[in-house]
C-alpha cells in the first residue's frame, strides 16, 4: 500500500487536483480566523462592485460576498464529504453483501439496486427535500449519499463476486478465517483503491448536487452553502442588475472543487488500473 | 501404503448449480471411498466435474443431495468451530500458485496462520522453528523469504511454500487441484516427490485432480475416471490404464502424447 501512495506523489494530474483542494480548504480554514466577522452581517450597500475593501463586492443585502464565499465552499465541501461518506459506506455494504453471499440474496440486492438506479436520484432529493421540514445542512447531505450509492454498489458488487471465488479466498476459508475476517482481509485491500476512487467521485457529485437543490430553493436552512448564493443571486436578480460578481465566484468555486477531485479521481484512475497505466 | 480404514467416504453425491430454466449438473450421483494412505487421481477432461467434486470434499461447497461421511460419521460443518476441526483435517492445495496468495500480506503471515489454525499455543521461538523446517522440507530458506511479498516470488517457490503449509499441518486429508499443471516441468517432478514424501511421512491421503493421465498413473493407487460429472470407471490404478473399459478412458489413455511415437493430430 505504501508503494501505491508513493507512485500516486508522482501523478501529475493527481498532485494538481490535491493541491488545488488542500489550498481551498487552507483558505477556508485559515480566512475566518482573521476577519472575524459574521457573515450575513450587512456592512454595505447593495450590489456594490468589488473593490479594495469588498474584494468581491456585495450581494442585494449588503453582505461582503467573498465573507460569504469563504462560508459557503466550507458547507458545500462539508456537504459533498458527508454525502460521499454516506453514498460510499451504504454501497461498500450492499455491494459487499450481494458479491460475497451470492445467491437468492444476490439477485435480490441486485434488483433493489438497479431499481434505484432507474429511478431519477435528483427527483428523490427534491420531493424528500420538499416534505422535510428543518434541513440543516446535514440532512441535505444525508439525503444526498442515501440516493446516489447505487452505482458505487453495483461495481463493489462486480469486483466482489470475482474476487470471492480466487483462490486465496479459499486458503483463506480452509486456513480457519471467519466470514467478517475474509471480507476485510481478502475481499476489502482488493477494492480499497477503487472503493477510494469511488468516494472522490461521489464528494464531486453531492457538491454539485447540493449546489442544484440550494439553487432551487430547496437546499439546507440556517447556512451559506456555494448554491445557496447563487440562489440569493437569482432570486434578487442579480444578473439584472448586471452583478456577475454575486453568482459568477460561486459558480467557479464549484467548478474549481469538483474539477480538482476530478482530477484526483483521474490520477488514481491511472495508477490503480494497470490497462490504463500500460 | 494403503490401509484398510476408510477415511471419507461420499455416498450419491450430487451437486446442481443455477435454478429453474438454467441447472447445471456438476456431480451427478458420486460415490467414493477413500482409504487412510492412500493415493487416489480423480481424471477427467475440463468441465467434467473434478474441481466441483473436490469443493464438495474440502466443504467449500454444499452438496445439493448425497452424504459426505468423515472417519465413519457424517461431517458437521453447520458452525465456523466445526468447519475449523474438518479443516485442520482437510486441506488442499490450488491450481494456480499466483491466485493462492493475499498479495497484501508477507509470506509469512500465511504460514503463521497455519500453526494458528492448529490451536497450540507455543513461544515464538518454537513458531518460528517450525516455520524453518517447513522452509526448509521444501528446499527454501526462511530466511530469505519470511517478509517477502508474493509478487517476488516465482511459481514454482508459491506452491512449494503451499506445500510447506501442508507440511505443518499435516492434515489427514490433502487436495492437490492439479498443483503442477502452472509450474515447470522441473519443478513439477519436484513437486510431486514432495507429496510422495509427505505421504509417506503422515500416512495421509491423497486426492490428485488432474487431467493428466500419465501423471494419474504415475502417482496413484487408484483411479476414478469422470465425464460429465458422472463417475465412469473406476478402479485401481494399473487396471484401469491397462485394461480400460470405458470408452471414454480409452480415448482419455489413446490421447496421451507419446515421445517415442508419431503424433496423430488430424
Amino acid at each position: 500500500m505504501n508503494s501505491s501512495f508513493r507512485i500516486l506523489i508522482k501523478s501529475p494530474k493527481f498532485m494538481f487536483g490535491a493541491c488545488t483542494l488542500l489550498a481551498m480548504i487552507g483558505l477556508v480554514l485559515i480566512y475566518p480566523l482573521f476577519n472575524r466577522s459574521d457573515p450575513l452581517e450587512m456592512i454595505a450597500l447593495a450590489y456594490q462592485p468589488p473593490d479594495a475593501k469588498l474584494l468581491l463586492g456585495s450581494d442585494n443585502f449588503g453582505r461582503d460576498l467573498f465573507l460569504e464565499l469563504i462560508y459557503g465552499i466550507r458547507t458545500s465541501l462539508q456537504v459533498g464529504l458527508i454525502a460521499g461518506v454516506f453514498a460510499t459506506a451504504i454501497g461498500l455494504v450492499i455491494g459487499l453483501t450481494s458479491g460475497y453471499i451470492g445467491g437468492m440474496i444476490d439477485n435480490l440486492l441486485t434488483a433493489v439496486t438497479n431499481i434505484f438506479i432507474v429511478i431519477p436520484s435528483f427527483v428523490i432529493l427534491i420531493l424528500i427535500s420538499v416534505s422535510i421540514d428543518s434541513r440543516s445542512s446535514f440532512v441535505t447531505a444525508v439525503i444526498i449519499g442515501v440516493t446516489s450509492w447505487p452505482w458505487t454498489a453495483r461495481a463493489v458488487r462486480a469486483q466482489t463476486s470475482s474476487l470471492r471465488n480466487r483462490d486465496h479466498v479459499n486458503i483463506a476459508k480452509i486456513s480457519g478465517y471467519s466470514t467478517p475476517r475474509i471480507i476485510v482481509s481478502e475481499i476489502l485491500p482488493y477494492i480499497a483503491s477503487y472503493v477510494v476512487m469511488a468516494f472522490v467521485l461521489q464528494t464531486a457529485s453531492g457538491i454539485l448536487s447540493e449546489a442544484s437543490i440550494s439553487m432551487l430553493g430547496l437546499g439546507p436552512y440556517n447556512t451559506i452553502s456555494l448554491g445557496i448564493i447563487m440562489n440569493w443571486a437569482l432570486v434578487f436578480e442579480a444578473p439584472v442588475a448586471g452583478a456577475w460578481w454575486a453568482f459568477i465566484p460561486a459558480a467557479i468555486s464549484i467548478a474549481m472543487i469538483t474539477f480538482s477531485l476530478y482530477m484526483m479521481n483521474t490520477g488514481m484512475d491511472e495508477i490503480f488500473n494497470p490497462k490504463i497505466r500500460s | 501404503m494403503k490401509g484398510n480404514n476408510v477415511l471419507i467416504e461420499g455416498k450419491n453425491l450430487t451437486k446442481v448449480f443455477g435454478f429453474g430454466g438454467n441447472k447445471t449438473t456438476a456431480v451427478d450421483n458420486v460415490s467414493f471411498a477413500f482409504h487412510e494412505g492412500e493415493i487416489i487421481s480423480i481424471v477427467g477432461e475440463s468441465g467434467s466435474g473434478k474441481t466441483t467434486l473436490a469443493k464438495l470434499i474440502m466443504g467449500l461447497l454444499k452438496e445439493s443431495a448425497g452424504t459426505i461421511e468423515y472417519m465413519g460419521k457424517p461431517r458437521r460443518l453447520k458452525r465456523h468451530s466445526d468447519r475449523r476441526k474438518y479443516w485442520k483435517h482437510i486441506q488442499a492445495i490450488f491450481q494456480d500458485p499466483f491466485s493462492s496468495f493475499n498479495q497484501f500480506y508477507r509470506v509469512e503471515k500465511l504460514l503463521l496462520d497455519c500453526i494458528k489454525l492448529q490451536g497450540e499455543k507455543l513461544t515464538k521461538e518454537e513458531q518460528l522453528r517450525r516455520m524453518k523446517e517447513a522452509c526448509s522440507f521444501v528446499n527454501l530458506k526462511y530466511e530469505e523469504l519470511h517478509n517477502k511479498y508474493p509478487f517476488e516470488l516465482s511459481g514454482g517457490q508459491m506452491q512449494r511454500l503451499m506445500i510447506a503449509r501442508i507440511f505443518i499441518l499435516h492434515p489427514k486429508l490433502l487436495i492437490a487441484d492439479e498443483p503442477t499443471s502452472m509450474v515447470d516441468a522441473c519443478s513439477r517432478s519436484t513437486i510431486l516427490d514432495m507429496l510422495l514424501k509427505l505421504r509417506e511421512e503422515n500416512n495421509m491421503t491423497i486426492i490428485f485432480i488432474t487431467h493428466d493421465v500419465g501423471l494419474a498413473y504415475y502417482v496413484s493407487d487408484t483411479l476414478y475416471i469422470m465425464e460429465q460429472g458422472k463417475v465412469v470407471e473406476k478402479g485401481p490404478a494399473e487396471e484401469v490404464i491397462l485394461n480400460p473399459k470405458h470408452p471414454y478412458t480409452r480415448q482419455l489413455i489413446s490421447d496421451v502424447p507419446k515421445i517415442h511415437s508419431e503424433w496423430d493430430l488430424a
